[in-house]
């Protein structure tokens, strides 16, 4: 009975092209592959210092979404509250591709100048999942 | 306190305010219940409430929407940026629903609700001097800071609390 219950669930949400953090995960590492053929897999430490400090830019990712990712965050520009970034305390957070892409293209734009690489965004999304 | 006579009009007015824009500007001097209408636009109400409230299209002119929409990849030092479809879609409802006033003294589209004269005199009586740099508020275009139903776009007294 249960697994029909998840079994209808996962058919919904493939229909409306729902994911789940593992699902971009998987698809992180894909690329990082073929960006780098030395790609070894993802560190969440390496996320977590990518996360917390900038990169020769004025905002790190923790000036908008706290320095703790279950913490509800505040734009800083705007003020305006985030929901937390850790999937753990916001579970609609990484089930969305378009939002997903759109959000690190304009985000990585304004904290690093550029886009980022799958290695640096598969290392953020460890260290958002490691935080239960 | 009430909005200029123009806003409650968009519809009727937006042929003679384009027609005139820049010069056409009123005193809120009729005080009746004048209210920003709730609007229902998904791609708007999605995209536009990201980062700050999703601001009532009535507050500007359709001069100073086109501009903004123009520059969404550069937008107050953020990246903003749409699909071109989306962005001419959100575009057409900001028009239609547009305001009047809005032009700054050298004849520009002004960019921000906020150095309309609107809000400005809306919101100098009763507001200390010192407000707009709290840091509970940040920034006057944080509206919800105050307006604390601004989200569902309700800017009643009822809802109005000013942080200290
Ligand atoms: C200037 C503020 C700001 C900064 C800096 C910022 N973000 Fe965001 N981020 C936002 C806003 C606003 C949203 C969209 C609103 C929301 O979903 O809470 C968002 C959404 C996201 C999402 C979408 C998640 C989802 O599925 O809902 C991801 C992923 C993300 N940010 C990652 C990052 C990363 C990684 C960094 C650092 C490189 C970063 N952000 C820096 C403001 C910021
Ligand atoms: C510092 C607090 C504060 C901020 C921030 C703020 N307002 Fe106001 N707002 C007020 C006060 C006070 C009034 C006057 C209320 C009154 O006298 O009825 C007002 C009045 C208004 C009114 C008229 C309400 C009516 O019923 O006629 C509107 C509309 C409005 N504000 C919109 C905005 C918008 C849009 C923003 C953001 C761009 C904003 N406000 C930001 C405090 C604020
Ligand atoms: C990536 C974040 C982001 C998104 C998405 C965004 N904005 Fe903004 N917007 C900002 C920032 C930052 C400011 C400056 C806020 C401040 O000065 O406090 C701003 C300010 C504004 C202002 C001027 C506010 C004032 O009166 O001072 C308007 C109007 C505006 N945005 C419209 C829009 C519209 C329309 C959309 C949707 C197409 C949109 N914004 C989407 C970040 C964003």
């Amino acid at each position: 009975m249960r697994f029909a219950f998840i079994t209808v669930l996962l058919v919904l949400s493939f229909s409306t092209h729902a994911e789940t953090p593992a699902d971009f995960q998987k698809q992180f590492a894909a690329q990082a592959q073929q960006e780098n053929p030395a790609f070894t897999g993802f560190s969440a430490e390496q996320g977590q210092r990518f996360y917390a400090n900038t990169h020769g830019k004025e905002w790190s990712c923790a000036s908008c979404h706290s320095q703790n990712p279950k913490a509800i965050g505040q734009h800083i520009a705007t003020g305006k509250t985030l929901a937390p970034l850790a999937p753990a305390a916001s579970p609609e957070r990484f089930t969305r591709p378009d939002k997903v892409e759109k959000w690190f293209k304009r985000n990585c734009n304004e904290v690093l100048g550029r886009a980022c690489t799958a290695q640096e965004k598969g290392d953020v999304l460890s260290y958002l999942l490691s935080v239960r | 306190m009430s909005l200029p006579y123009w806003s409650r009009w968009p519809v009727l007015l937006s042929g003679v305010l384009l027609a005139t824009a820049g010069a056409a500007f009123a005193d809120d001097d009729d005080d009746d219940n004048a209210r920003i209408r709730p609007l229902n636009h998904a791609a708007w109400r999605q995209e536009c409430s990201t980062c700050h409230i999703a601001y009532p299209p009535q507050l500007l002119p359709a001069v100073s929407w086109r501009a903004i929409m123009k520059g969404l990849d550069q937008h107050f030092g953020t990246d903003a940026s749409l699909d071109p479809q989306q962005q001419a879609d959100i575009l057409r409802f900001l028009e239609a629903n547009a305001g009047g006033e809005g032009r700054s003294r050298r004849g520009e589209p002004l960019l921000r609700i906020t150095e309309t004269r609107w809000f400005v005199h809306e919101h100098s009586e009763e507001l200390p001097k010192d407000i707009w740099s709290r840091p509970s508020i940040k920034s006057a275009a944080n509206c919800n800071a105050c307006h604390t139903a601004a989200e569902r776009d309700d800017y009643s007294e009822h809802t109005l609390r000013i942080p200290k």
